[in-house]
């Protein structure tokens, strides 16, 4: 099946109903999506499909069909989308495990709304789990790459 | 992770021109000679390289806490480079690596920066001394004409990048002994500093264990005992190898694997394996019936830690008596990234790519399973995807299984953990019992105290034992409890202990022992305030006298949170201070109840560890140990029965979320006092601080973990 990865179409040879994940990490290559939990509790695993996060780790490939994926290797990989210039300056980080998830989730909000309030933070950020807990620091990056988007920096 | 022999060749290779910073025994360099200018050797902490990059080689593994920017700050501050071209790499397993005060290669003990102080602060001074001195040589002045700073040597009209000396230095001996900076002199050192990792784990180039993949590595996905102390009695492997994408099923220790061209493959073969366990020895262990046994245990002293005066006798004749019961469960780290290891073996050598806190324990065990010699055992570690202890067993666990996998499917083989089995793999938070009785004068202090603490020893049964248990007393069992400046000045003070032995293995989880004491401790404190009707703040205070860091970071705490003042309508704050790891923190959580439930609305936290090297870490490092702390504060219990764990994933694991986040206000102490950790500290007094906080909310006192109302 052809699958459109980060504006790239490549044809992928897998069973139908092998979660996006597992396609993109061990067929792909592109690790930086990651696994924590294997039944979307978690997080870890969200991608873009058409602009809307989703996990992949219960995402049947078969399911993606022309929709175009966004991993965060498609976000900039050179750190340099507002959301990652953000994280940077907030310095959000730690173990890092879960911050492609966190990415992943705080870009699709901010593409649907761009100054969000705490409420909305909370809303759209609930579903991504950190264990070294930076939610206070994701926040503050939140509401960081709103000024960012809006002040077109 | 695409890795290749000649990957890591050549990334050693591309910056081997240059200067290369060991450690070497100043004596015996003499003896020998100058150094010769090769490729690293083994024991290199430094490189700097002809392009002016300056690696440091980091002995202790980057876990979330920050310690590849924190050691690198200490090597940058003597050596006066550009910080800009300042990066970090994981040192391999060499015993040049060991940890300065354990022996071993390992993180943990929140020991990494105070154990590291002097030996990379000294690796940036000698370097910088051989630069100087290789400038010197070649402008013929003397090195104190010499000054560095930000990568460049100067004197007088001459100037030199130090990646344009570093050959030069290679050259020479490296100095004896080395004048450190004072602190007056800090640059960087207590300067907020920001990641040096950040770059990479915003992209998703970051490289965790689970990212490894090279040509011909399969991943295998392993069954293993439902219940603890079952065993595995036979295995059909036929309907797993039916599955399209399975290579092997072999047999695994106490497990089965399945070996597959990937993940997907190897969990589903998994899920199609057909096995028979034993049933666990006298039915397996069960939560309630355990907790009862604890109890039971608990109403008679065990093994003395600590025996003064007559605490029988004392308690016997004080006119007021107080008892309280309290109880803790077993609970699983759950770091975000699940368990594994990639092991390729390779006649008498094994590589090893794994998330490990203990590289040397590692490499021992590769060595003995594959029967090899450690020195073949090479061990790369990649970052970690949070550690919190899972990834420091004395046993060498999910390391040891997947060298069996590799040996037995003769095929190089990265294991992969799913989270139902991190949560019902093992090597958890012991679950405890306190009984704790306490005679209090007329003033209501505490003048008698008999402390019994029930629950298995993390140390028995390991090659940790030894150094872990002397007479009966897992000091990790009670750390807290002897120390604490409470009871220092009781007149008759026993603590004792009962270790008992189950089959479900047990470990340290952030901050060890403290995850109980300090809410035991922190909660009669309370009670006692409570029944001499004093403000709780007070009547600390009033038993803190002989403990000045203990009373001004609860000063500090309180008054930042506005203690005295009258909280929102609904609401109400509480207290802890506890020291562990060498550092103090103290902690108001304000909390109120919504339809029963409690919520943590703020927590200002007040911290003495000593210097602090990277402030921006030290305030993440205990905002993260509010989170994991409140985590097992609200939420954390495993619970068993037959000896199987019925919780499985965050759905019946849950673990805080952002809607829950308090906001975490971190308020560091100046201290000149001895440098203390700070990954774990902050961990243990956010329990007892809700639960007071609750107390003082409905004078309900909740004496078990995770805490509910009724």
């Amino acid at each position: 099946m052809k699958l459109d990865i980060n504006g790239q179409v490549r044809e992928v040879d897998a069973p139908p109903e092998m979660p996006l994940l597992w396609v993109l990490r061990d067929i792909v290559g592109l690790t930086g999506t990651k696994f924590g939990c294997g039944m979307a509790q978690c997080g870890a695993c969200t991608v873009h499909l058409d602009g809307k996060p989703v996990r992949a780790c219960v995402t049947p490939v078969s399911s993606v069909g022309a929709r175009k994926v966004t991993t965060i290797e498609g976000v900039s990989s050179d750190g340099s989308h507002p959301v990652q210039r953000a994280w940077a300056e907030a310095d959000v980080v730690q173990c890092g495990y879960c911050q492609s998830g966190q990415i992943m989730t705080a870009v699709a909000l901010l593409n649907k709304n761009a100054q969000p309030s705490d409420e909305d933070i909370d809303a759209a950020m609930s579903g991504n789990i950190c264990r070294c807990g930076t939610y206070q620091r994701v926040r503050e990056a939140i509401h960081l790459a709103s000024r960012l988007t809006r002040g077109g920096k | 992770m695409k890795v290749s022999r000649r990957g890591f060749l050549q990334g050693t290779a591309a910056t081997a021109a240059g200067l290369v910073i060991g450690f070497y025994v100043p004596q015996k360099a003499r003896a020998a000679g100058p150094p010769k200018p090769v490729a690293p050797p083994p024991n290199a902490f430094l490189r700097i390289g002809t392009d002016d990059s300056v690696t440091v080689m980091i002995a202790h593994s980057e876990m979330g806490q920050g310690i590849w920017t924190g050691l690198a700050m200490l090597i940058a501050e003597e050596l006066d480079c550009d910080w800009s071209k300042v990066r970090s790499e994981h040192a391999p397993a060499a015993p040049a690596y060991a940890h300065t005060g354990f022996g071993m290669q390992m993180t943990g003990g929140s020991t990494s920066t105070h154990s590291e102080f002097e030996r990379y602060r000294t690796v940036g001074a000698q370097a910088k001394d051989m630069l100087v001195r290789a400038a010197a040589a070649k402008w013929k002045v003397a090195p104190g004409a010499c000054r560095a700073e930000k990568g460049v040597i100067t004197s007088g009209k001459n100037s030199a990048k130090f990646g344009e000396l570093a050959s030069a230095a290679m050259t020479l001996v490296p100095p004896a002994k080395v004048k450190l900076k004072d602190p007056k002199e800090w640059k960087i050192i207590g300067k907020p500093t920001r990641r040096i990792d950040t770059p990479e784990k915003i992209t998703g180039k970051a490289q965790f264990g689970i990212d490894v993949s090279f040509p011909g590595l399969h991943t295998a996905v392993v069954a293993r005992p439902p219940a603890f102390g079952a065993k595995l009695v036979k295995f059909d492997p036929a309907a797993a190898l039916k599955v399209p994408g399975v290579v092997q099923v072999v047999p695994a220790g106490n497990g089965v694997a399945v070996v597959a061209k990937h993940f997907w493959a190897a969990k589903l073969g998994r899920d199609a394996l057909v096995v028979e366990w034993s049933k666990p020895e006298g039915g397996g262990l069960d939560s309630a019936k355990q907790l009862a046994d604890f109890r039971e245990m608990a109403q008679k002293p065990g093994a003395i830690a600590v025996d003064k005066g007559k605490v029988e006798a004392a308690l016997g004749a004080a006119k007021t008596k107080f008892t309280a019961v309290f109880d803790v469960p077993y609970l699983a780290h759950a770091p975000m990234e699940p368990l594994g290891a990639t092991v390729k073996i390779d006649g008498d050598a094994v590589e090893i790519w794994t998330g490990t806190q203990m590289q040397t324990g590692e490499q021992m065990a590769a060595a003995m399973i594959a029967g090899t010699k450690p020195e073949k055992v090479t061990i790369h570690t990649p970052f970690l995807g949070g550690g919190f202890g899972r990834r420091a067993t004395p046993t060498s666990d999910f390391v040891s299984e997947a060298v069996l996998i590799a040996k037995a499917a003769k095929l190089p083989v990265k294991t992969v953990w799913t989270r139902e089995d991190d949560i019902r793999g093992g090597y958890y938070r012991p679950s405890y019992v306190h009984r704790v009785q306490v005679g209090v004068d007329a003033n209501g202090f505490p003048t008698a105290w008999d402390h019994v603490i029930v629950g298995q020893s993390i140390g028995a049964g390991t090659p940790f034992e030894a150094f872990l248990v002397h007479k009966g007393i897992d000091h990790t069992s009670i750390e807290g409890v002897p120390e604490s400046p409470y009871i220092q000045k009781a007149t008759d003070v026993r603590v004792s202990l009962h270790s008992p032995r189950t089959p479900v293995p047990v470990l340290w989880w952030r901050s060890v022992g403290n995850t109980h004491t300090a809410f035991v401790m922190e909660s009669i404190i309370d009670d006692l305030a409570a029944g001499a009707n004093k403000d709780p703040l007070e009547y600390r205070l009033a038993l803190l006298k002989g403990a000045p860091r203990h009373a001004a970071a609860l000063k500090l705490a309180a008054e930042k949170a506005g203690w005295g003042t009258k909280p929102a309508n609904g609401r109400a704050r509480g207290l802890a201070v506890h020291e562990s790891f060498g550092s103090i923190v103290a902690e108001v959580a304000e909390v109120s109840l919504d339809k029963g439930k409690i919520r943590v609305h703020a927590v200002t936290c007040a911290v003495d560890c000593g210097t602090a090297v990277n402030p921006l870490a030290v305030e993440a490092q205990v905002q993260g140990s509010v989170v994991y702390g409140l985590t097992a504060a609200l939420y954390g219990k495993l619970t068993l029965q037959g000896g199987a764990v019925q919780e499985s994933n965050f759905h019946d694991y849950p673990v805080l979320r952002m809607y829950e986040m308090p906001k975490v206000a971190v308020h560091i102490v100046p201290s000149n006092a001895k440098m203390g950790g700070i990954g774990e500290p902050a961990t243990a007094p956010i329990a007892p601080a809700v639960a007071n906080a609750v107390f003082a909310l409905t004078k309900r006192r909740l004496r078990t973990l995770p805490l509910q109302l009724p």
